[in-house]
């Protein structure tokens, strides 16, 4: 993306009491719906459209390539960041075996300091908790710091449901949100965004929802800055209740901590009245010392930078400073099931840096909407299936949407195996097997439309286990070469499509080893 | 040194002058190589497609054919990748299930003493200056398997540097996939053609004549876009490379 950022709003403007209240009605599309719009279509289908959309190939290609080298770079300056990436691994590891424990220990914790602990199994409950909360307050309106949990249960939604606007303050969250458009990276929700059609979004969209994007508001970041700068301030000013999520929690002390660039997020998290953080429950780490390792590593794999500019930190409620009161919300939603996974369980390790999506070439190519989720890319492919089970035809289809070049491994800043998730669930979906749902063991079929492939697979395996079968095979092959087509039916006609097939050759390598050298000397 | 060749199962049917090329390689450099005719397919496709227990057996049998031979040889980054860091995993998994040891004993013989072509040239034999004789401008794509899984780093490039008549030039973007992947060309064609296309591209802007790698997978896939990009660009496995001499070119 470009410098661009918002920065702190000028502090406090004398009026701003009689802010209109926004003019729209209902301001999300359905389509907004982010997390699970079971319909969506399987990865091959969206990404079919990304391919072929050469404004988002170039948009996709310009940031994802720019901060790919700065990454590099900011990591290649720690002389021990494979020590860090190993310490980060196992302190995220440490903490999922004995989650149960210090989530315990957080409550107390959060509790002591006057804040007051919500569970939430599941979207629903969360949703249901946080509306009740804000509804307590009176109000109608909140402000958001960005974040993935509320995206994931569909908060904003849920609140307009209730009559309640909810207000993105995060720059490309207030792009996307502007646009009613859906996030399509961690980190960058709009990095599929240019300036220009920022700058459109802006002028279009910017009057519907308070103050006006200015007369001739051209693309130049520090315009577009401006803009959103003066457009949100409004919001913060007038805002009594603010919503977050949370990068961290330190169970010894029951503190929050977010990590961001611009400052917006602790505007919303030290201005209102009432704060309300939904957190992911593997979010948690034990101590104020497991935090130095992954403060380190998360901004240089992130935004490449050594330490990101607002480490914003809060321990319940502080008489007379900050929001009086204050709610956690911890959200389960398909994470303990995960943690019942052997093998997909690294996936709880994710501190969200957004580096492997920044680094994966199909990721790079599709697009993060056609991920069908608020994680795309190589870490939502192995998570969106392992919270929302892989039923969908999408979710189906997500452990197929890489090539296992291994890149997303490789910069992973907690070391997750993403290509051993990845075959782990592709076998989840081709032959079924165990998984835990709900906190109870289940046996799952295979996913449909599998069954052509299994029986080929089969078939493979039966004249692999039999050299003499594949021989015979491969000399007919050869035998009839001349009579093979140019292109292929069924499922390999996607390959013909656009690569040419090789020519057979006259003689397999094994009979022309028994013509010249005589055979097996076994 | 008596070592076995794992021509991989794509190679035996598709390429079976890179077979030759390996055998003529290191036949020159010394090396007595035999070809275990029961060998077929090291499981890879099935494994990584998700059909793990279709695997196992062709794994058993891998290990039954070579586990004898003092080292086994393959001109497949993605196979040998198979063998040294999937199939210890494959019996982890068998015990994780509660099946035992037994599949982890059956595949630990023949993990540690399974090299692919280029690293068995430079860590076994100790050689880089193989002495081939390659008149061609060369442009070098280390494959994901190779380059992540096996870590071969720099080794094909020495062997190359070391080929006289061979000049070599640096490939953009050359550690990013080419988008063959397996059964991922055949489930994601879209995005799989778009990244082929840009391998053929920063390929292409090298000038050189010849893309080479280390498996044919990968360029039976880079090759099929050249050919369809009518590049004039020619995709040849490194072995062909090293086992050219001036007395025996290889086109
Ligand atoms: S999986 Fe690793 S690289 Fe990807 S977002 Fe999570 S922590 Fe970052």
């Amino acid at each position: 993306m470009s410098g661009t950022f918002v920065g702190m709003p000028v502090f406090p403007p004398p009026a701003h009491a009689a802010f209109p209240p926004p003019a729209h009605a209902a301001f999300l599309p359905p389509a907004h719906a982010a997390f699970l719009p079971p319909a969506h279509p399987a990865f091959p289908k969206a990404a079919h459209e990304a391919v072929h959309n050469t404004t988002l190939r170039g948009n996709l290609r310009h940031a994802t390539h720019t901060i790919r080298a700065k990454r590099a770079k900011a990591v290649a300056e720690v002389s021990d960041w494979a020590a860090l990436r190993e310490a980060g691994k196992q302190i995220k590891d440490h903490t999922l075996r004995h989650l149960d424990g210090y989530l315990v220990r957080l409550e107390e914790a959060v509790t002591a300091a006057g804040g007051t602990v919500h569970w939430a199994a599941d979207a629903d409950e969360a949703n249901r908790i946080v509306t009740e909360l804000v509804k307590a307050t009176g109000e109608t309106e909140v402000v958001k710091v960005k974040s993935m949990a509320t995206q994931e249960i569909g908060l904003n939604e849920a609140l307009e449901a209730e009559g309640i606007h909810a207000y993105e303050t995060d720059l490309a969250e207030l792009i996307v949100q502007l646009g009613k458009d859906r996030p399509s990276h961690i980190l960058v929700p709009a990095i599929h965004r240019n300036r220009g059609e920022i700058r459109d979004i802006f002028a279009r969209e910017m009057s519907e929802w308070g103050r006006p994007a200015p007369e001739g508001l051209t693309d130049t970041p520090a315009e577009l800055a401006e803009a959103a700068r003066l457009h949100l301030r409004e919001k913060f000013l007038r805002a009594k209740v603010g919503v977050s999520g949370a990068n961290f929690m330190v169970a010894e002390t029951g503190t929050l901590v977010v990590v961001e660039s611009e400052g917006n997020g602790r505007m919303c998290l030290t201005l209102p009245e009432t704060l309300i953080s939904v957190v992911g429950i593997e979010k948690i780490v034990p101590t104020w010392q497991d935090l130095e390792v992954l403060l380190q590593t998360l901004p240089r794999s992130s935004t490449a930078e050594r330490m990101n500019p607002y480490t914003s930190m809060w321990t319940g409620t502080t008489d007379e400073d900050g929001p009086q009161t204050f709610h956690l919300v911890l959200l389960d939603n398909g994470r303990t099931d995960t943690l019942a996974d052997e093998v997909g369980r690294q996936a709880l390790r994710c501190i969200r840096c957004s580096a492997c999506l920044n680094v994966c070439p199909v990721y790079e190519r599709a697009g993060g909407h056609a991920y069908g989720s608020v994680y795309p890319g190589p870490i939502g492919a192995i998570l969106s299936p392992q919270l929302r089970g892989t039923a969908s035809e999408i979710d189906a289809s997500l452990p197929y949407a890489s090539s296992l070049c291994g890149a997303c491994y490789e910069v992973c800043p907690v070391a997750i195996d993403i290509p051993e998730v990845l075959v782990h669930l592709r076998e989840r979906v081709a032959e079924g097997g165990r998984v835990t749902k709900d906190g109870n063991k289940v046996v799952l079929k295979p996913a449909k439309g599998h069954a052509a492939e299994r029986a080929a697979m089969r078939a493979a395996r039966w004249a692999f286990s039999h050299p003499g079968a594949l021989r015979t095979g491969q000399r007919l092959a050869s035998r009839t070469r001349r009579f093979q087509p140019r292109t292929l039916p069924g499922p390999g006609k996607a390959w013909s499509a656009s690569r040419d097939l090789p020519s057979l050759p006259a003689e397999p390598f094994r009979d022309w080893w028994q013509r010249t050298h005589g055979g097996d000397r076994r | 040194m008596r070592v076995a060749l794992f021509l991989t199962c794509v190679n035996d049917t598709l390429y079976p002058d890179t077979g030759r090329a390996v055998v003529k390689l290191l036949t020159r450099l010394g090396v007595d190589v035999d070809f275990p005719m029961g060998q077929t397919c090291c499981g890879q496709a099935h494994y990584n497609t998700g059909y793990r227990h279709e695997a196992e057996p062709l794994a058993r049998h891998f290990s039954d054919v070579f586990g004898e031979y003092e080292a086994i040889v393959t001109p497949s980054g993605s196979c040998g990748a198979m063998v040294r860091e999937l199939y210890p995993r494959m019996g982890e998994r068998a015990r994780a299930e509660g099946r035992g040891d037994t599949l982890a004993r059956t595949l630990a013989p023949v993990v540690p003493k399974t090299y692919e072509l280029t690293e068995f040239l430079v860590d076994v034999l100790g050689v880089t200056d193989v002495g081939a004789y390659y008149p061609h401008t060369v442009t070098y794509h280390p494959t994901c398997h190779g380059l992540r899984s096996l870590g071969l780093g720099d080794r094909p490039r020495r062997l190359l540097q070391a080929v006289k008549g061979l000049e070599l030039r640096e490939l953009p973007g050359a550690d990013e996939c080419c988008g063959f992947g397996g059964t991922f060309a055949v489930k994601n064609p879209d995005v799989s053609a778009a990244m082929g296309a840009d391998k053929v591209r920063n390929a292409e802007s090298t000038g050189a004549d010849v893309l080479c790698a280390a498996d044919n997978s990968c360029l039976m896939h880079i090759g099929g876009t050249m050919g369809r990009l009518d590049t004039g660009m020619r995709p040849v496995h490194i072995a062909e490379i090293l086992a050219s001499t001036e007395e025996e070119p290889m086109s």
